[in-house]
């Protein structure tokens, strides 16, 4: 089945269509609020909910649930949204563009070069601050993105979702091992870079936030002008070629995203795997096979997994804490499971 | 010539094989003969070939028995095992991708021996029963998970991917708790090395590398119509489902083992066979190839790791730096469609 034969094969006309499309929407971003709303309420530090609304609207000096909920929930759930938000677009763009089911930001090797470039930060520049690592980690993360790109369209046939797919495997497999060679020597970079590496929200400051606005805006917009373009690309290159579509612009326009994005949300909160993955085939069943749809319900739901994955890891081993990045795997891999033993991948 | 010259096409073919098969055996040789005669006690290659065959001195008989064998052992032993593997892996999924390393295979193993190291403390032989135990539950698991009425390959693959995410988001939650140091010493097991066995050790291996290769050759003529999909599969009289998984299943045995022995060289499975198809170019499985280059591959970086880099270097190191530059080339130059994954 392919992205334009849904609707024609659809039982159900234009109008209905747009219709149960708009109510889902509506739902989504109702379960978006309030995941971030639980995201302010839950925490290690009970806070009662009145307070936390206080704390938004009319917040009072010196009252430490205030304190809690501004100044370190807040800058959490901002993090999370913008992660999210990065992460859901990353994967989408990249299974399109590479017409690959398991296409993902880690997969890719864009998280191996961002975790290479964070531990030689760590190792030879002595870089110890969230705001420090930043760069380096947006600047592993494009090269790589950029590398694979390069690499993968390379050779007769262009970039290929086998190709791209293989490239960011064998970086990855390049940089893993440097990386671990790095970290035995260095017990002090371990020290550090075990806690970037698995991924998480606390910590992140809003000075992290307001540094990576911008791209995140400039992602987002390349994201949505690409959901036509990928509408084409998935009846497959002959035929999209045929239809008029320039697939060179496609794919440089993707990788624009995907650097940007995978640049965004890893700096953000490390290198998180499997939003990128999960999200798209969650986005699917609802959007149809339309790419701006569900280009829209992956920008959603990519912040919901992450938020949520967020506020239960602050709860299962209270009044300790697991990282985001471990919740999201347990939760986005049973996920993951579920939808491909229904089969609903088989039309990618 | 007349292209349709079937016995002469196969004859060409069966050449090709065997000179192929002929110059990785001497590879692997000639770089284990090196390997041996190199190290603080330096052995020229006429003794090893003489302590080999039984007539050296007392000296070099405990360096090569003692010292350099197991070492050179366990590499080719490994990376044969590794190289069938992930061969048997790609051309049964029919899935370039579909290696140990990228299904979780090399991470249920790595996270097994981990946990035995930091969180149960044990070591040594507990450590690689860990492995072996751990790469058999994800395969296990992801049995399980795929199989509905048949063995699809992206099905397989997505659940593998899957389960890799979980296992290896567990194994980021144990480094993060544990102690710096002892995080140091399970990263130097992750990253794969073939300095610690002992011939025991390397005997089970060893063993079982060996009755899970009787069995793949057992098999392996299957797979050219496996290759075509189960229903053409049945209409030949094989069982599709029943083959793969026949096969699977000693391919994880030859993963669980070789990590086991020498921890999860991660490379050496996924670009073995990309690179013997490469040198046979005969669009087949290339089993026997891809387990030659394996060891090859092993054997070599290991050489490289020890005496070529300065502070002997761990095998998987070695592999990941000389092994992805070629992968990335062999793509890059590839003129074969890849259509979908």
């Amino acid at each position: 089945m392919t992205a334009l034969a849904q609707p024609v094969v659809s039982a159900s006309s234009p109008t209905k269509r747009r219709v149960r499309l708009l109510v889902a929407l509506v739902v989504t971003i109702a379960v978006l609020a309030l995941i971030a709303l639980a995201s302010l309420a839950i925490g290690t530090r009970q806070v009662a909910f009145p307070d936390v609304i206080h704390a938004l609207v009319s917040p009072v000096d010196g009252n430490a649930d205030h304190l809690v909920v501004r100044e370190l929930r807040i800058p959490r759930l901002v993090v999370g949204l913008m992660a999210g938000v990065a992460l859901g677009l990353v994967g989408t763009v990249l299974q399109g563009v590479t017409r690959n089911p398991i296409a993902d930001p880690g997969l890719l090797g864009i998280n191996a070069g961002a975790s290479f470039a964070v531990v030689l930060a760590i190792a030879t520049l002595g870089v110890t601050q969230p705001l420090g690592f930043v760069w380096f980690a947006f600047g592993g993360a494009a090269l790589a993105a950029l590398l694979v790109f390069v690499i993968g369209s390379s050779g007769r046939d262009g970039a290929t979702p086998v190709k791209l797919a293989l490239t960011g495997a064998a970086l990855t497999a390049l940089l893993t091992p440097l990386v671990t060679l790095v970290l035995i020597g260095d017990g002090d970079t371990l020290a550090r870079f075990r806690f970037w590496s698995v991924g998480s929200l606390a910590g992140r400051g809003l000075d992290v936030a307001a540094a990576l606005w911008p791209f995140l805006v400039a992602g987002v917009v390349v994201a949505a002008l690409l959901g036509r373009r990928l509408n084409l690309l998935a009846l497959g290159d002959d035929v999209a070629r045929g239809l008029g579509a320039r697939l060179g612009t496609t794919r440089v326009l993707a990788a624009v995203a995907v650097i940007v994005l995978a640049g965004t949300a890893t700096s953000l909160v490390g290198p998180i795997a499997l939003v990128g993955l999960v999200v798209p085939h969650l986005a699917r069943p609802i959007a149809g096979g339309d790419y701006r749809w569900i280009l829209v319900f992956s920008a959603l739901f990519g912040p919901a997994l992450l938020l949520a994955a967020d506020v239960v890891g602050r709860v299962v081993v209270a009044p300790a804490e697991l990282e985001a990045g471990i919740i999201v795997a347990f939760i986005g891999a049973p996920v993951l499971i579920a939808i491909v033993r229904r089969s609903t991948v088989r039309s990618i | 010539m007349d292209v349709l010259d079937l016995p002469a096409l196969r004859r060409r073919r069966s050449r090709r094989q065997a000179i192929v098969a002929v110059v990785l055996i001497a590879i692997v040789l000639g770089a284990s003969v090196v390997a041996i005669s190199l190290g603080a006690s330096g052995i020229t290659p006429a003794r090893v070939f003489a302590t080999l065959a039984g007539f050296g001195d007392r000296g070099d008989e405990f360096v090569v028995f003692r010292l350099r064998l197991p070492r050179i052992v366990t590499a080719i032993v490994a990376g044969f095992a590794f190289g069938l593997a992930g061969s048997l892996f790609q051309s049964v999924l029919s899935n370039p991708l579909a290696s140990p390393d990228i299904l979780g295979v090399s991470a249920g193993a790595s996270f097994a021996a981990v946990f035995v190291l930091l969180v149960a403390s044990g070591s040594g032989f507990a450590v690689s029963a860990g492995a072996f135990v751990g790469a058999f539950v994800i395969a296990a698991l992801m049995w399980v998970l795929a199989w509905r009425g048949g063995l699809v390959g992206y099905r397989f693959v997505l659940i593998g991917v899957g389960l890799g995410y979980v296992v290896t988001a567990a194994l980021g939650w144990m480094i993060t708790r544990a102690d710096v140091r002892e995080v140091s010493q399970a990263l130097v097991w992750m990253v794969g090395g073939v300095g610690g066995a002992s011939w025991s050790d390397i005997g089970i291996a060893a063993g079982i590398v060996l009755v899970s290769s009787v069995a793949i050759i057992a098999l392996g003529r299957r797979l050219p119509v496996l290759a075509l999909g189960d229903d053409a599969a049945r209409g030949l009289g094989v069982r599709g489902a029943v083959s793969r998984g026949a096969l699977l299943l000693a391919a994880v045995a030859l993963v669980a083992a070789a990590t086991a022995l020498a921890g999860p060289i991660a490379f050496v499975a996924l670009i073995s066979a990309p690179i013997a198809r490469a040198l046979l170019r005969d669009g087949g499985a290339a089993l026997l190839p891809s387990a030659l280059i394996g060891s090859a591959l092993v054997v070599v970086a290991d050489l490289v790791g020890q005496h070529v880099l300065a502070d002997s270097v761990p095998v998987g190191i070695v592999t990941g730096v000389i092994g992805a530059p070629y992968l990335l080339w062999l793509i890059a130059t590839s003129n074969r469609k890849g259509a979908d994954g």
